[in-house]
């Protein structure tokens, strides 16, 4: 079996069926995708500003991500939650979308660097090097911007 | 007072046709304007948490708003500034969509919020500046906000859904009212 076979049957899941078949569901996971999305982007901006030396910058970056944490779990938990759904209703679709895969590899990179590289760093080093701080920010920005720009993108192909 | 046939002008400038007919700048416009989102409602949503006491209770409500707020203020920019091209170049159905005249309601609500909170509820702030949780009044406009903000996400995806349009006739009288829809004979 293919990973297009694959993709043509989660489509025919009940699931995939459900939300192809109705003229609402979409756009209503979609939006609920998009206030995800809020969230997502604040947790992670709180303590990216602060590596760039902005925000709140009284605040040392472990604080930050200590206290940001259970808000971003929450907001990739409400992003799964809802994007996965969205996926398997036009799986064929995102087979065919460079931007699905641009921002599937995207992903898997902003996964990897923030729990595998910045947040250790962070939380391993009472003192960081500005220099480390800006490369991690820039980094962490650059990489869930391009997550979120490619996802916009599926919607156009 | 309608403004529809200010938005038929703007529909037939130059500019709107142009921004209308691109193949990728509409669709750059649009991905800006989500990716403000990020940084507007991001920003606002950690004051607003602050507010409700779920977020920092050891930081004071001043400095979480005297940090992040020029941040969400950006955010705001580029967010309007994009939006308000998107609706030039849709001026006429987007005037008369439903789904972004109850989007303009609940963002004028929002700003009504933001502004009392500045007006009043802060400014009595340095008593309760470093309560971990807020008195009642901060800690609800923070909630109005957030669900606020939620709303205006909402409606501003279903813009882009034409079930209420109203050259897709017929629709109930509500909607023909609300979205201002000129009926024919």
């Amino acid at each position: 079996m293919t990973l297009y076979d694959v993709f043509d049957r989660l489509e025919l899941t009940a699931l995939g069926q459900l939300i192809s078949d109705s003229i609402w569901l979409f756009p209503v996971v979609e939006a609920g995708h998009l206030i995800g999305l809020g969230l997502l982007g604040g947790s992670i901006l709180v303590v990216d500003l602060r590596l760039l030396g902005l925000g709140l910058t009284a605040r040392s970056p472990a604080y930050l991500l200590m206290a940001t944490r259970p808000w971003f779990v929450a907001a990739l938990l409400v992003m799964f939650g809802t994007g996965v759904p969205l996926f398997v209703s036009e799986a064929v679709k995102c087979y065919w979308s460079y931007a699905f895969w641009v921002k599937m590899g995207a992903l898997v990179l902003a996964l990897g660097f923030t729990f595998g590289v910045r947040n250790r760093i962070v939380n391993s080093q009472p003192e960081l090097e500005p220099w480390l701080m800006r490369v991690l920010g820039v980094s962490s920005i650059a990489l869930w911007l391009t997550v979120a720009a490619a996802g916009r993108w599926i919607g156009f192909s | 007072m309608s403004l529809l046939p200010f938005c038929e002008w703007l529909a037939i400038t130059d500019w709107s046709i142009a921004l209308h007919e691109s193949l990728y700048l509409y669709p750059v416009i649009e991905t800006t304007h989500v990716l403000a989102l990020l940084l507007f409602v991001g920003s606002v949503t950690f004051v607003d948490l602050r507010l409700l006491g779920w977020v920092f209770p050891e930081v004071p409500v001043s400095e979480v708003t005297s940090r992040i707020l020029p941040w969400t203020a950006a955010g705001f920019l580029v967010i309007a500034v994009t939006g308000a091209l998107l609706f030039y170049a849709i001026p006429v159905r987007t005037y008369l969509s439903i789904f972004f005249r109850f989007k303009m309601l609940v963002l004028a609500g929002a700003g009504i919020n933001a502004g009392l909170f500045h007006l009043t509820v802060s400014r009595g702030g340095p008593s309760w500046d470093r309560d971990p949780k807020p008195p009642l009044r901060a800690r609800l406009t923070g909630a109005v906000s957030m669900i606020s903000w939620a709303l205006v996400i909402v409606m501003g995806r279903m813009i882009a859904y034409n079930w209420f349009d109203c050259d897709s006739q017929p629709q109930s009288d509500f909607v023909n009212w609300a979205a201002g829809c000129v009926l024919g004979p």
